[in-house]
């Protein structure tokens, strides 16, 4: 086994177990701590593919700013352990079929398409930074824009929403 | 002895010969690292004391030399307390976290520009640096934002008033101070048109124009970035949360912060990881803003002679500790004292003996010597500065330094664009 499949082999099973735990912990400290595990065994994942900018905005936004955030609210709100409740309905007659043939449908697809995404020789082959930079700022400027004019609009959102309370 | 070298050479030449070398390179600079963590504690310690009219640890070790080396055993030795009510796997988690991240983040940062002038067995060149990855700063950002979670998660997990305070304080400085951190250097990243920390080092050349050619003054792209180091540096001490910043430990407030509830080792890790965060900002101030391992001084014959400044700093030096061995109060420190001092000065003088090593040396010697400015810098400030108060600290956060980052970054951007030749 070559060094890459080995760290592949690695990250994927830190991601599921991540993933797992999240889920399963009763604390939601632990399991905010899980989805950091999963957010940066992705981002491993990105850096293998070669995509190295995706992997360290991967970290820098959703395993920083998003997290922190996640884990400054729990510890503020010094939120307490879950109470375990009941299966619901929904999610056993609608949730697990359609969990089920979600992975089904994922399945399939990667098995007849194989690899799709090539092996790169080089660190970074896969998604240059100056090349992201470059489709960001000409071809999809707009939609990149419209975005972050979106983003704008939310934290204005919520700064009204927070100031109301006060009057 | 040759048919030893031949047979490593043939069963390292592939993979195995370059992790070989990962690692023994990660090894070592773990030893230097924590090395001189341990004696810029007693650096600190020294530099405060003469500043506050004190002489400073003069008692283990001539000088105090040994203070470092005590105070490793002292953590190592003490007693392991373990408050009740603490969630166990969280509280032993933070320590760690805050290390590792600290530590991790010296792996981009460049020693020098030039390999070893020998190969590893197997022909592998050995570089200067662990990984020199094109997009090291941003690594080095993503490393800074989970920084957080150490001390964040410490101060939650001691089940503790004041650990708690000191975790929520410090998390909401610490990301209020990311943004401006983040801010500071797009101007520098706007000059470099890249991430790679090597490349933004490369485009400061300081052959034609010595110290103009830095970022600080910034010749090649017209226009300074001394507000972007203003910024940066202001952020990055309170981002390494030392004083004037070190509102998450404020010992008036909150007895020690975030890390009340530690005890032995585990606080000797927030320790290391805060001098090492200290290390990783001074590098990283001395490659964006002043050129790296860039000299001050212009390439050519006319400026050769500065290549002898490390000899010239050097020799004395190591002269000055022989002559104040000699006459040291102590016969331990009489005998180690001018030990210390010969092999400073033989080093100094192979240095002039030897021009390959010499030339060799220049670029990581002025590398570390703007690093040690930067880490005196960090000392001076707490020898001097009184803290900030809390809603001191969010003002110069939110409305000062972003505000002026954000403007410098427009002004940087157009200069860079009207400069443009397409």
């Amino acid at each position: 086994m070559s060094a890459p499949l080995i760290i592949f082999f690695v990250l994927a099973a830190l991601a599921v177990i991540g993933a797992v735990s999240l889920i399963l912990q009763k604390h939601p400290i632990h399991s905010a701590l899980s989805l950091i595990v999963v957010m940066v065994a992705l981002a491993g994942l990105y850096l293998l593919m070669g995509a190295e900018f995706v992997a360290a905005v991967q970290i820098i936004v959703y395993g920083g700013a998003i997290m922190v955030l996640f884990v400054l609210v729990i510890m503020l709100l010094n939120a307490g352990e879950e109470e375990r409740t009941d299966f619901s309905k929904l999610a056993k007659f609608g949730g697990l079929p359609l969990a089920l043939a979600l992975t089904g449908l994922l399945a399939a697809t990667m098995t007849t398409h194989g690899a799709s995404v090539p092996n790169p020789e080089t660190a970074g082959a896969l998604a240059p930074t100056g090349q992201i930079s470059n489709l960001l700022f000409t071809t999809f400027v707009y939609p990149f824009e419209l975005t972050s004019f979106l983003i704008l609009v939310a934290i204005m959102g919520a700064l009204v929403l927070a100031q109301r309370e006060k009057s | 002895m040759s048919a030893l070298t031949s047979h490593l050479d043939g069963a390292l030449s592939g993979a195995a010969g370059y992790w070989l070398l990962a690692f023994i390179k990660i090894a070592l600079l773990l030893f230097i690292v924590l090395t001189v963590n341990a004696y810029l504690t007693w650096f600190e310690r020294k530099v405060v004391a003469h500043m506050q009219s004190r002489i400073g640890p003069h008692r283990v070790g001539p000088h105090g030399l040994l203070q470092p080396a005590a105070d490793g055993l002292k953590f190592l030795f003490k007693e392991d307390v373990m408050p009740g009510g603490v969630d166990k796997f969280v509280y032993l988690l933070a320590p760690f976290l805050a290390l590792t991240l600290s530590l991790a983040s010296l792996a981009v940062i460049p020693f020098g520009p030039k390999p070893l002038p020998f190969h590893f067995f197997g022909g592998h060149q050995i570089d200067l640096w662990i990984t020199n990855p094109d997009i090291g700063l941003l690594i080095l950002f993503a490393i800074t934002a989970l920084g957080v979670y150490g001390v964040a998660l410490a101060g939650w997990a001691s089940n503790s008033k004041y650990p708690l305070l000191g975790g929520l304080r410090s998390s909401a400085q610490m990301v209020s101070y990311e943004l401006a951190l983040t801010m500071s250097v797009v101007g520098v990243v706007l000059m470099a048109n890249t991430f790679s920390l090597t490349d933004i080092i490369n485009q400061q050349d300081s052959s034609k124009v010595g110290f103009l050619g830095w970022n600080i003054i910034g010749w090649h792209a017209g226009i300074t970035q001394i507000v972007g180091f203003f910024c940066f540096f202001t952020a990055a001490i309170a981002e390494t949360n030392r004083v004037p910043f070190d509102l998450p430990e404020a010992e008036s407030e909150l007895v020690a912060g975030f890390h009340t509830e530690y005890s032995s080792f585990k606080f000797a890790m927030f320790f290391i990881a805060e001098y090492t965060s200290m290390i990783t900002v001074s590098a990283l101030c001395t490659i964006l803003f002043f050129g790296g391992w860039q000299s001050p001084f212009p390439a050519g014959d006319a400026w050769k002679f500065t290549h002898y400044l490390p000899s010239v700093i050097l020799i004395p030096s190591g002269l000055w500790v022989i002559y104040d061995g000699i006459k040291y109060e102590t016969i331990w420190g009489r005998l180690v004292l001018p030990v210390i001092g010969s092999v400073i000065t033989v080093i100094g003088a192979a240095l002039v003996v030897f021009p390959t090593a010499n030339e060799f040396i220049q670029a990581p010697f002025w590398l570390l010597a703007k690093i040690f400015f930067f880490l005196f810098f960090y000392v001076w400030a707490r020898g001097t500065l009184p803290r900030f108060r809390y809603d001191q600290l969010m003002n110069i956060g939110w409305k000062l330094l972003l505000p002026v980052s954000i403007v410098n970054v427009i002004i940087t951007a157009a200069v860079v664009l009207l400069r443009h030749k397409p």
